[in-house]
């Protein structure tokens, strides 16, 4: 359970998402792409070209995306509505909330670079907010894999969910982590590694350097308990509650601001049923500077020595 | 400016933008070889604008649209003297002002923060808008992508303008005929767009977006209605393999290719 992340090979969860996709749509007929001039950045050109009729390209314009995907729904297709997360959820946020979550449309939205994966083009690229935003629809799960197993994991999951979800997946290249067979199953947290000192729980690119932070903390006598919390929403209160009263003390790492996200998420399990030392590492609230998505993290707190520090720090606090 | 300087003037900050795309590693140089003409003539002969005064209220206001040719935007301030010339260098760099996209709240010369299509025209409207609330004579230019004309803000913006009467806007459609994955006839076709302007009650102007003598009377025409320019332009101007080529959208040129553009620019000087 415990062993060293081994796997030092990055992956971009995109081509995991569009072969999944393509698989799948090899086998359902009722599955359509619909993007917005998005077709090379969420890696749909080879679905594309296996299925011609089956993406529809709206332009650049993402609430007639979000709408038509919405009536797609309704006139029978299985809609996997792809677009650069910014735009997807912050341009549709309207679209998202009345046309998908509260009409139920059975639509998927994925939100393809989120976080800061857009690095250098800045802050109106960075979709830091996407986590904030979407969990506070109701009847809308949010996603958020750490791997290509759970990405493509997770898109078989979505195809199978009968109701809208939004998958918010990344460019920037991270490890496996899961199980070759690893199942998705809504609303889980995935126990990645024993500890009893303290919990750190992450999602999405932050997952991988939480191992590393709890393989340096191991190596200063620190058991560390990793949580891969994949779904923001329905948060899985048992995993927190559970680490809480189990190891006294949570981090929490996201590539999102500290506001509404993953650690508010947890903070408000907590809060209410076994208030603990906690610390959110995150976006602190700030347009970022310029600089890549790898710098941002780490200029923000998250290379993983960084993250030990934080979690020695709440562990005092206890 | 003459024409003729203005061009001189424009094929210098087209070598720069080049040359700050290549060594960043990045940049939108398609949108960018395309809009450099129009960004030339607005800032070295139509735009009053005081340079050590960015904020100057009788300025004429400009706001580029589409911000992912921020780095063009950033060497004409830089020939205008918004801000050092050196600094382009630090283009993407960490912690640089010059991001991929236009930073109203660290660059001198922006107005206002652009990046996500279809958000620029609505804001010149409220400029606009401002002037005549106030008075003020200043002049609001805009400039998008035709791609970008996709977003259905900007046929709301369209609207209001005709609404309110604004003789005192001007929208510049930097018409390439390509967007980001695609030409727009395999995507969204929105040509022809003059009907489509004028329908919405606009005064519609066609001329050759990467033709000096042409780009300069069409942003000086002043008329009773919201003006459009339909500025047919070739995506990548200027670098033979470039144009009209629709994965330059966002590539970045090789050493050999770089040095191929350089010799093709500076040929032309
Ligand atoms: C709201 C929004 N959706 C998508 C994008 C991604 N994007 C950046 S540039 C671009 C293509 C723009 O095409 P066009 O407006 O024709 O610009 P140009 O050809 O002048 O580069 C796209 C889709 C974006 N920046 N904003
Ligand atoms: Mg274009």
């Amino acid at each position: 359970m415990n062993a060293p992340v081994t796997a030092t090979k990055l992956h971009d969860c995109r081509d995991a998402f569009a072969a999944t996709l393509e698989k799948l749509a090899a086998n359902d007929d009722s599955i359509v792409a619909v993007c917005n001039d998005s077709v090379g950045s969420s890696k749909l050109g080879g679905f594309k070209s296996r299925f011609p009729d089956r993406l529809v390209n709206v332009g650049i314009a993402e609430q007639n995306m979000v709408g038509v995907g919405a009536g797609l729904a309704n006139g029978g297709r299985l809609p996997f509505v792809c677009g650069a997360s910014p735009f997807l959820t912050g341009r549709a946020l309207e679209q998202i909330k009345a046309d998908i979550a509260y009409s139920n449309a059975n639509v998927k939205l994925v939100g393809i670079s989120s976080g800061m994966a857009y690095g250098e083009l800045g802050p109106t690229h960075h979709s830091i907010e996407d986590f904030a935003w979407t969990r506070a629809l109701p009847n809308l799960p949010v996603i958020a894999p750490c791997d290509r197993i759970e990405t493509a994991a997770a898109v078989e999951w979505a195809a199978g969910y009968d109701g809208p979800c939004f998958l918010r997946l990344s460019r920037v290249g991270v490890p496996d982590l899961l199980p070759a067979d690893h199942k998705f199953e809504l609303g889980k947290a995935n126990l990645l590694r024993e500890g009893s000192d303290v919990t750190l729980i992450a999602n999405g690119t932050l997952t991988h350097r939480m191992m590393k932070a709890a393989e340096i903390l191991g190596s200063q006598g620190i058991s560390a308990r990793v949580l891969n919390m994949a779904t923001v929403r329905p948060i899985d209160e048992e995993a927190i509650v559970a680490a809480a009263r189990e190891t006294g003390a949570i981090v929490t790492a996201e590539e999102h601001t500290i506001f509404g996200g993953l650690g508010s998420a947890v903070a408000e399990v907590i809060v209410e049923h076994a208030p603990v030392p906690m610390k959110r590492l995150g976006v602190p609230g700030i347009f970022a500077p310029t600089g890549s998505a790898e710098f941002l993290l780490d200029e923000f707190g998250m290379r993983p020595a960084s993250i030990a520090e934080a979690a020695l720090a709440v562990i005092k606090r206890k | 400016m003459e024409p003729t300087e203005l061009e001189r003037v424009a094929r210098q900050i087209r070598l720069r933008d080049l040359q700050a795309v290549y060594e960043a590693g990045a940049g939108h140089i398609g949108g960018e070889m395309s809009v450099i003409d129009i960004l030339t003539a607005l800032y070295f002969r139509v735009l009053r604008v005081w340079p050590d005064q960015p904020r100057h209220p009788e300025r004429d206001r400009f706001v580029l649209s589409k911000g992912h040719t921020a780095c063009a935007l950033y060497v004409a301030l830089a020939k205008r003297g918004f801000i050092p010339e050196e600094e382009i260098s630090t283009f993407l760099q960490p912690h640089s002002r010059l991001n991929g996209h236009p930073n109203n709240n660290k660059v001198p010369g922006v107005e206002t923060n652009t990046g996500p299509l279809g958000h620029g025209l609505p804001v010149a409207v409220g400029m606009a808008k401002a002037a005549k609330l106030s008075g003020a004579k200043y002049h609001t230019y805009v400039v998008t992508g035709d791609g970008e004309m996709q977003e259905g803000s900007n046929w709301e913006a369209i609207m209001a303008a005709a609404q309110f009467g604004l003789d005192n806007l001007t929208l510049v459609i930097d018409h390439n005929r390509f967007q980001q994955g695609a030409a727009l006839a395999d995507t969204n076709d929105l040509a022809p767009l003059r009907p489509k302007l004028e329908a919405f009650g606009w005064d519609v102007t066609e001329i050759n977006g990467n033709a000096m003598s042409e780009i300069v009377p069409a942003l000086e025409h002043r008329g009773s209605r919201p003006h459009c320019i339909v500025a047919h332009t070739n995506k990548g101007h200027g670098i033979s393999f470039m144009q009209d080529r629709v994965d330059w959208h966002h590539k970045v040129p090789s050493k050999e290719q770089y040095d191929l553009a350089v010799a093709e620019l500076s040929e032309a000087i």
